[in-house]
């Protein structure tokens, strides 16, 4: 009876401890003239950070647009390429976002973006928060975080030279095709002036051997 | 989360002989493993494929999770699960090869290593069985997708190896700077293609230049000639046609004066 009601305990505990919920992260394919929205239900108070890079396509700008549940909008820019938005909920409910590629006609684009709800979950969900970490443990703490954002460095700067390479290789391809269109088109141009020119000349040829009868 | 806190709850009270509430844990657990938390979500439609982009080193392990719902007219609302409707999952590595193309319940789970570094394509469709259930509804998809150092689970590798809180810490460092030094041999490797497709470019340029210089020349001079060949013969021409013109006017003048 005892160790159920402590299982129970810890249980409610856990329940507590999820107003944590994990970021997500993702990258995903935007078509022209395509809008894609994402959703999260949020509690009350938490801290959110939304963070979104547009990664390859056109003049890589995408609009985009935050809601509460209410549909107030809290954040929208249009033809952004990078920008980092942070808000605490103030109503619990579904937060809505929106990323729109509605002012492009031909070209798709790929967006990621980065929503961060809350807190990470900590190490030892069972742990009392009362005690104070040891100087060990804070220095592990400190260093965790260092690195957490040595990490968000590097996404952010692999998706940087992600936008290089992306401009690179179309370049490149591009070079070739004009390169060989351009030599065609040269001849082309050539011997159809050369044949033009023999035309004009042939017809007159044609009129003044009618020598009189 | 709440399965994992709930396991090592269990796990490390006194009582943890109590067989009920300890598989009740491993439910939920479970349950957990397949479930994403109250992740973000999204609306799909029937036919629809969506895709995500993961970029990433080899070596690396992603793990996915989805959980759908569908709109239910008669309630007005998303039903927690639907039987019957299946989705599927297709993963592409860098070479546009298929690794992973499996078929999944309504819920599902799905986890890859890469092999190749690079951008790794993760589509997913909804396959249901039975088309009437989407009857222009939508269906929600919960999705969330971890990558590399997220996919650990330090509490149960603490469990497992048996480590204290303070070890554990160190554990969670390393396994975060081995994924940072995973990332840079990646760049080095990316940095090395970009280096590559630059040169090639500046190649082409410069095998461009010189050859549409070359054929320039070739073809003014070629025309130059050919126009200058077909102007002297049409000059001959013209110049005996001319000459031939007098003389037969000449005769006409001899064999009939009285026309002039």
């Amino acid at each position: 009876m005892h160790g159920s009601l402590w299982v129970l305990l810890q249980v409610l505990w856990a329940q507590l401890l999820c107003g944590w919920v994990l970021g997500s992260e993702l990258t995903f394919e935007l078509p022209d003239n395509a809008k894609q929205c994402f959703y999260e239900d949020i509690i009350m108070g938490t801290k959110c950070t939304l963070e979104f890079q547009v990664v390859t396509g056109g003049h890589y700008d995408v609009d985009c647009r935050l809601e509460d549940p209410d549909g107030t909008t809290l954040y929208k820019e249009m033809k952004k390429q990078y920008d980092s938005f942070t808000f605490t909920a103030a109503k619990n409910g579904t937060y809505k976002f929106c990323f729109s590629n509605e002012f492009s006609t031909f070209t798709h684009k790929t967006v990621y973006f980065d929503f961060q709800v809350g807190d990470d979950p900590p190490l030892f969900p069972n742990e009392n928060r009362v005690t104070a970490l040891t100087q060990m443990e804070s220095a592990c703490v400190s260093i965790h975080e260092a690195l957490k954002s040595v990490i968000d460095y590097q996404t952010h700067f692999r998706l940087r030279e992600a936008q290089g390479r992306s401009r690179a290789e179309d370049l490149n391809t591009r070079v070739a095709f004009w390169s060989i269109g351009e030599a065609i088109i040269l001849l082309v141009v050539s011997i159809s002036q050369v044949v033009l020119l023999r035309s004009f000349f042939s017809d007159k040829k044609t009129t003044t051997t009618r020598v009189g009868s | 989360s709440l399965g994992f806190s709930l396991y090592y709850a269990v796990g490390s009270s006194p009582y943890h002989t109590n067989m009920l509430s300890f598989s009740a844990a491993g439910v939920i657990l479970l349950l957990a493993w397949i479930y994403p938390s109250d992740s973000l979500y999204f609306h799909i439609g029937e036919t629809e494929k969506k895709c995500f982009i993961e970029e990433i080193p080899d070596e690396t392990m992603v793990i996915g999770k989805y959980r759908t719902q569908l709109w239910d007219k008669q309630t007005g609302s998303f039903l927690p699960s639907t039987p019957g409707l299946g989705m599927h999952v297709e993963i592409k590595d860098p070479d546009t090869k298929i690794i992973l193309s499996r078929q999944y319940g309504s819920d599902g789970r799905f986890t890859f290593t890469s092999h190749t570094p690079g951008e790794h394509q993760i589509c997913l469709h909804s396959n249901s069985t039975k088309m009437a259930l989407f009857a222009g509804g939508k269906l929600r998809v919960h999705l969330d997708i971890q990558v590399g150092e997220h996919t650990n689970n330090y509490p149960e590798i603490a469990a497992k190896d048996k480590l204290t809180e303070l070890q554990l810490r160190v554990r969670q460092l390393l396994d975060q700077v081995e994924q940072i030094q995973k990332e840079q041999n990646y760049q080095r490797y990316r940095e090395e293609r970009f280096r590559m497709t630059s040169e090639s470019t500046n190649q082409r340029v410069l095998w461009w230049s010189i050859a549409q210089t070359v054929i320039l020349i070739v073809t003014g001079i070629w025309q130059m000639k050919h126009l200058k060949s077909f102007f002297e013969a049409k000059k001959l021409h013209s110049e005996r046609a001319f000459h031939r013109s007098v003389t037969s006017t000449r005769e006409l003048m001899v064999t009939h004066p009285k026309v002039c």
